[in-house]
């Protein structure tokens, strides 16, 4: 397989106190691959790093053969709506818009048409099971409904590498369960990669492949799903 | 966990009816997917105590095709039985058995160590590649309902293991001390 996406030679810190101190890694198309690592071993950061959110001090990150370390952040920010999709732990839906608008923002802003877009999101509504909120806020929501809406969201434009940091972290195990699941399908079905952040050995376990950090770099042990996490 | 009870499985599944012995196995590992297949032999002998004891009883005999072809159907005292068996909570966990533990154990007497912490991570390898196995069964497209509640179960166990495996190996020096001393 070649890859997709690559990071090589990663470093940043926060101030003075160092994240990840020269990081390999490597993504192929379709492929899913978990991070792993108790807290603080840097692998949010790394997710951050490569979904162009934050940029590296040092080292490169190739996003098909380019370097996106040395695009704009305009350049960047136009890529996370056409090509990555990025999902957090907590759902981070838009408040004042309904589950159907929230989803269908991303397309939006990509240049869909209204009525397009609006199809789309209720399409991608109804496979993550929350098709009859469609016309709710997020505040009249449970948790996991907010959720399934922004895992819809992340999707929507059908992007080639999903980015999920602890995205079951605030679920309870079923819901957690399908969600990851719906997600595990989506991938396959659509060759997207999945970059799946989690400290949880159960939910690494969706994914084809498990890189484990400790102290932002790779753990040769493979034990970085840390001791007491 | 012990054992299953083939027995008051047996029973259970003679619920739906009169059936031979072939049926039974083959309805056994059917819904009870995952589990480690039930010999004919065990499904045999199991009837016959169950006959023994007027739980089951013998309702005809279909010669076809030669082998043993004796049908049996529960008796009020095996639904009896099996109401109790099912409503009867089972203990839990006893005793704090596992091969896992004594192995760790053993290891710190025998070799020291840095042999037990060789052991917990290889021991670790093997939960996480079963893992991930029997999540790829769970997120199958055609998976049935039995496959998932079956590697469900599997799961959780193997989760708690690796909890189990990964607070150990924190706390593989502590134990080296106490268990030497």
């Amino acid at each position: 397989m070649t890859a997709l996406l690559t990071g090589t030679g990663l470093y940043r810190s926060y101030g003075p106190t160092p994240a990840l101190r020269g990081l390999d890694i490597s993504v192929a198309a379709g492929e899913i691959v978990a991070v792993t690592g108790p807290s603080g071993c840097g692998k949010s950061t790394l997710l951050h790093c490569l979904a162009g959110i934050l940029r590296t001090d040092a080292g490169e990150v190739r996003y098909r053969d380019q370097d996106i370390g040395l695009w704009s952040e305009a350049a960047r920010s136009r890529l996370r709506r056409t090509d990555f999709g990025v999902l957090f732990q907590f759902g981070q839906l838009v408040p004042e818009l309904t589950a159907a608008e929230n989803v269908a923002l991303p397309l939006l802003l990509a240049g869909s048409g209204r009525r397009e877009a609006r199809k789309s999101a209720t399409l991608w509504l109804g496979r993550f099971g929350v098709g009859d909120l469609a016309d709710q806020l997020p505040g009249a929501m449970s948790g996991g409904q907010q959720q399934r809406c922004a895992v819809a969201r992340a999707l929507v434009t059908e992007p080639r590498v999903l980015f999920a940091d602890e995205p079951t972290g605030a679920l309870d195990v079923l819901t957690g369960e399908q969600v990851l699941t719906e997600i595990v399908h989506v991938a396959r079905e659509q060759g997207t990669s999945v970059v799946l952040v989690t400290h949880e050995p159960r939910i690494a376990a969706y994914a084809d492949r498990e890189v484990a950090l400790r102290d932002g770099v790779l753990d040769p042990t493979g034990l970085g799903l840390g001791l007491g996490a | 966990m012990g054992g299953v009870s083939t027995s008051h499985v047996l029973l259970g599944l003679l619920c739906a009816g009169p059936q031979h012995g072939y049926e039974l196995k083959k309805a056994h590992d059917e819904r009870l997917p995952r589990a480690k297949p039930l010999a004919f032999g065990q499904v045999y002998a199991t009837l016959g105590r169950l006959e023994r004891d007027g739980l089951v009883a013998q309702t005809g005999q279909d010669r076809e095709g030669g082998p043993d072809r004796t049908s049996y159907a529960l008796t009020d005292a095996g639904r009896q039985r099996l109401d109790e068996w099912l409503a009867a909570v089972e203990p839990p966990a006893p005793y704090v058995s596992s091969t896992l533990f004594a192995k760790v154990v053993v290891s710190l007497l025998a070799s020291g160590a840095a042999a037990a912490t060789d052991y917990l991570i290889a021991q670790r390898a093997a939960h996480v590649a079963r893992l991930r196995e029997l999540t790829a069964v769970k997120t199958a497209r055609d998976a049935s309902a039995g496959d998932v509640v079956a590697a469900d179960y599997a799961i959780a166990h193997l989760d708690a293991d690796l909890r189990w495996l990964q607070t150990t190996l924190a706390r593989v020096t502590d134990l080296h001390q106490e268990v030497i001393t």
